[in-house]
């Protein structure tokens, strides 16, 4: 019995300690906004944070997130709620299955660096596949994420 | 039959009174899409067809037919809809179809589902604008003639009383259908070329929309599948201890292939009760296959074998003039050979589908399908058991590309669910996507242009070989079909007097289907570059020989009833100019390059810089000139054409599946790299503003990328490449 605290809530889980964080997320809590995308740990669709740094949950197994924050896109209202409506208002998404990857991605991105520049930009997300092609948008909404939440912003 | 299917030419709507409350409205127009751009041997043939829900408290419930793969559709057709009603978009939700001829035609692919639904829609929201404006004049007893509808209220103008829509429901729904409602004036579009932000871009971001893999059903089972290595090979003999071994996998079942266009592949399902077992126990199986006939597919000698059959005379598709003759006379003549291998779509949500054969004989399926119809009938085909029994649920879709036309998948879902009689999500690991699926053609092209002494082109041959979407569909001739030929091959927007084109052979040995662009990813590739060589040849400016090729401004007609403009074509290319600021001096190491084309009946022009340093290429940035004709919404216009840069940009640098004895050897997004965000440029985008009918977007933009890269890189560097990706040349 595993017990994994997401998003702030606790949840008992019945699975073999070997299982992949992901499917325990998707198919035992019930949240499906992570994804599935390689099972590799290499195109970021299944991107979560842990304890506040970004991991493919699809290569942690579960017994490596027990006592962990994890944190997905579920919960990032309560973490970044002006990322979201960012991410809304300048339209990024267009598939949009990638987006909670790229989302938990920014987020740790800004957490640790308010005002992130491109190269910034470039190496936090570098990890996050999108084969719709929206980097732009979200190179530009990060952006106006961090300007919203600098107060320098008003000085300019 | 249906009765819809009935209706042939003739436009009708009909209305309902519904027993909820509300009004319905649902019309069929004929459609306008040319014969020749339909995909091969679809039995689809009947008009669209898309439904207005108006409820009592003003709720207005639109039905996207098409299916939402990141093209906007849900938002861009019902903004036509409510643009034609005067209807306040924020009362608007929107449901998503089932897939159902009575929608009409719901294939959403060929960049057509705004191109030939945009009238239908309009009318359909006129009609009920229409039958709003008589519903009031009942209701007040007043001439109709001086009402007028303002967002969601009829108002009357000679008294400034008004009403809302939702209060006119129950008289509206009596009111007979106009046969002819008055569309607005273009200038009074509200949300037509507005760029309406996405009606589903809050869920997007916040996790919320359900994909395929996201649906649960109670007791749903979970199943991997193992699939011989070789397309069409078959199950020898398999031993599944070892994989009922792994705790929570509860059955392992053998699943015949079916042979059919959309048939499942068939191998051996391992059934489970979460995902992550059924994954396990698919790796625990023991198979023996009998690979089959495919096994002699090697990319290696395929490769040869095919340029070989573009360096000799081929099956003629076109001949104008006389090109040997040209060539004889010309005063220089060059040839060049180009290769491009096979591509897979590779969206981000694998295939897959939940399907539920129930005990009462029917069968419930949830399937990002971007052909749903389709999946149902070849479900019902596979069942054997009327339509009217299967209801498929559209979900969202993580991209489609293509892949998702092709309902295998969704056939195999229920397969697996009939065999073990419970509800079953079929999940496709990236191994299975990228090693099981219709892929793009391999090709080999060859190219003759003769040039005078002023450096005109009098001779233009081109040979082509590529394996055929046909092959899919009926026994494989090696050759490729009619509509092949006419994504930039027979229809080149140049006066040339001496133009000859023919097709090698190409046999098929894996399953070969759409992919976004089709093949005008391959002829444009080859076309783009060829001018740019001649150009170089005839030693002139390669934007001018261009505009000088085109040549005179003409309107070709075409029974399709979309007519190539010359002067289109034109403009988009001295647009890009303009916008990239063509001639600019550029910094060492960089270089300009070119392409544009024509295709889905749109106009796109591309130009690209890029930099060649200590040999390892960057894109610096992208400048894209669309003409779509209406542009419904530019915003999502403007994102396609982002979009599709990257995705062009990613074929370019490292698009590459190859077969070695009939196995597929890439795997996953290592071998079969994406365009990540560091390699990502800023790309520009325009959109010619006209009120010409719409005409293709998701697609169009493709082509240009990456002969403009390669036309950029000779630019920079004076080395010219022939073939993809540019991985293989170490410049990636």
């Amino acid at each position: 019995m595993a017990s994994l605290k997401i998003n702030n809530k606790t949840h008992q889980i019945d699975v073999d300690s070997n299982m992949p964080l992901l499917w325990v997320i998707r198919d035992f809590a019930g949240l499906t906004g992570t994804k599935y995308g390689c099972g590799t740990g290499i195109c970021g669709s299944c991107t979560v944070l842990m304890d506040g740094d970004p991991v493919r949950s699809c290569l942690i197994p579960v017994s490596a997130a027990e006592g962990k924050d994890i944190l997905t896109i579920e919960g990032v209202e309560n973490e970044n709620k002006v990322l979201q409506e960012v991410w809304e208002d300048l339209n990024v998404p267009q598939c949009g299955f990638c987006q909670s990857g790229q989302i938990i991605s920014a987020v740790a991105l800004l957490k640790k660096n308010t005002n992130p520049s491109d190269e910034d930009i470039d190496t936090a997300m570098s990890g996050n596949i999108c084969r719709c092609g929206t980097y732009q948008r979200i190179r530009s909404a990060i952006h106006k994420t961090a300007d919203l939440n600098n107060p320098k912003t008003e000085l300019k | 039959m249906n009765p819809i299917q009935k209706v042939t030419r003739r436009s009708f709507i009909r209305s309902m009174g519904l027993a909820s409350g509300g009004l319905l409205i649902a019309c069929n127009f004929p459609s306008s899409d040319e014969k020749n751009q339909k995909r091969p041997f679809n039995g689809s043939t009947f008009e669209p067809n898309l439904f207005v829900h108006l409820k009592d408290n003003g709720d207005l419930v639109l039905i996207a037919s098409r299916s939402e793969m990141g093209q906007g559709v849900r938002t861009s057709m019902t903004s036509i809809i409510a643009d034609e009603m005067d209807a306040d978009w924020n009362l608007v939700s929107i449901e998503q179809a089932i897939g159902h001829p009575k929608y009409g035609n719901q294939n959403t692919d060929g960049s057509r589902s705004v191109r030939t639904l945009y009238e239908t829609m309009r009318k359909m929201g006129a009609t009920a604008r229409a039958m709003l404006i008589s519903a009031a004049a009942t209701k007040w007893q007043v001439d109709k003639s001086t009402l007028i509808t303002n967002n969601h209220y009829v108002v009357n103008t000679a008294n400034d009383k008004k009403i809302f829509y939702g209060d006119l429901v129950k008289e509206a729904a009596e009111v007979a259908v106009p046969e002819n409602p008055l569309l607005k004036d273009v200038k009074d579009f509200k949300y037509i070329g507005k760029g309406l932000k996405s009606v589903d871009g809050a869920g997007f971001a916040s996790g919320k929309p359900k994909y395929g893999m996201d649906i649960k059903l109670p007791d749903m089972k979970y199943a991997a599948m193992a699939r011989c290595p070789v397309t069409f090979g078959t199950v020898k003999s398999f031993d599944k201890a070892k994989a009922m071994a792994i705790a929570g996998v509860t059955d392992v079942v053998e699943i015949p292939r079916v042979a059919k266009p959309f048939g499942p592949l068939g191998g051996v399902a391992v059934i489970a009760t979460n995902t992550w077992a059924a994954l396990k126990g698919k790796e625990a199986l023991e198979i023996v296959w009998d690979h089959g006939d495919n096994k002699v597919y090697s990319s290696e000698t395929y490769d040869k074998m095919i340029t070989d059959n573009v360096h000799k005379k081929g099956k003629e598709i076109r001949n104008d003039g006389n090109v040997n003759k040209a060539f004889k006379n010309a005063e220089h003549v060059i040839e060049s050979t180009f290769n491009l291998p096979h591509l897979v779509h590779a969206p981000m949500e694998t295939p897959n589908a939940t399907a539920w054969v129930k005990e009462d004989g029917t069968c419930e399926i949830w399937a990002p399908s971007q052909a749903p119809q389709t999946a149902r009938d070849n479900v019902a085909e596979f069942l054997e058991i009327e339509k009217e029994m299967i209801t498929i649920n559209v979900t969202f879709l993580g991209g489609g590309f293509g892949r998702k036309s092709k309902p295998d998948y969704v056939v195999e879902a229920a397969a697996v669910s009939k065999a073990v009689k419970a509800p079953v999500q079929v999940v496709w690991t990236r191994e299975d996507d990228i090693q099981h699926s219709y892929y793009h053609a391999v090709s080999a092209q060859y190219m003759k242009g003769g040039l005078d002494k002023d450096g005109n082109v009098t001779g233009w041959l081109h040979r082509v070989a590529y394996p055929s979407i046909a092959s899919t569909f009926a026994p494989d001739s090696g050759y490729a079909a009619g509509f092949e030929f006419g994504q930039g091959l027979i229809n080149i927007p140049y006066q040339i007097d001496n133009v000859r084109c023919e097709n090698g052979k190409a046999p098929a040995h894996l399953r070969i289907g759409w992919f976004r662009s089709v093949i005008n990813i391959i002829q444009s590739f080859s076309v783009n570059i060829f001018v740019d060589e001649l150009a170089a040849k005839a030693g002139k400016d390669p934007l001018q020989f261009r505009l000088d090729l085109i040549g005179n401004d003409r309107v070709e007609e075409s029974k399709s009833g979309y007519h190539f403009d010359s002067a289109k074509l034109k403009n988009v290319l001295k647009t890009v100019a303009k916008n990239a600021n063509y001639g600019k001096d550029l910094p060492e190491g960089h270089g300009v390059g070119i392409a544009m084309h024509y295709s889905f009946f749109s106009y796109i022009a591309s130009i690209i810089e890029v930099s060649v340093e200590d040999g390892k290429l960057k894109v610096h940035n992208i400048h894209s000139v669309i003409d779509c004709g209406t542009a419904v919404n530019t915003d999502t216009i403007k994102s396609q054409m982002q979009g599709a840069a990257i995705f062009g940009m990613s074929l370019a640098y490292y698009g590459k599946i190859t077969a070695k004895e009939g196995v597929v050897e890439q795997s996953n997004y290592h071998d079969y790299q994406m365009l990540r965000m560091h390699q990502a440029p800023e790309v520009h985008v325009e959109i010619i503003n006209n009120n010409d009918k719409p005409t293709g977007v998701g697609e169009p933009g493709v082509p240009p990328i990456a002969p403009a890269i390669i036309n950029a890189i000779y630019n920079a560097t004076g080395k010219r490449y022939y073939s993809l990706p540019l991985m293989d040349h170490g410049l990636v």
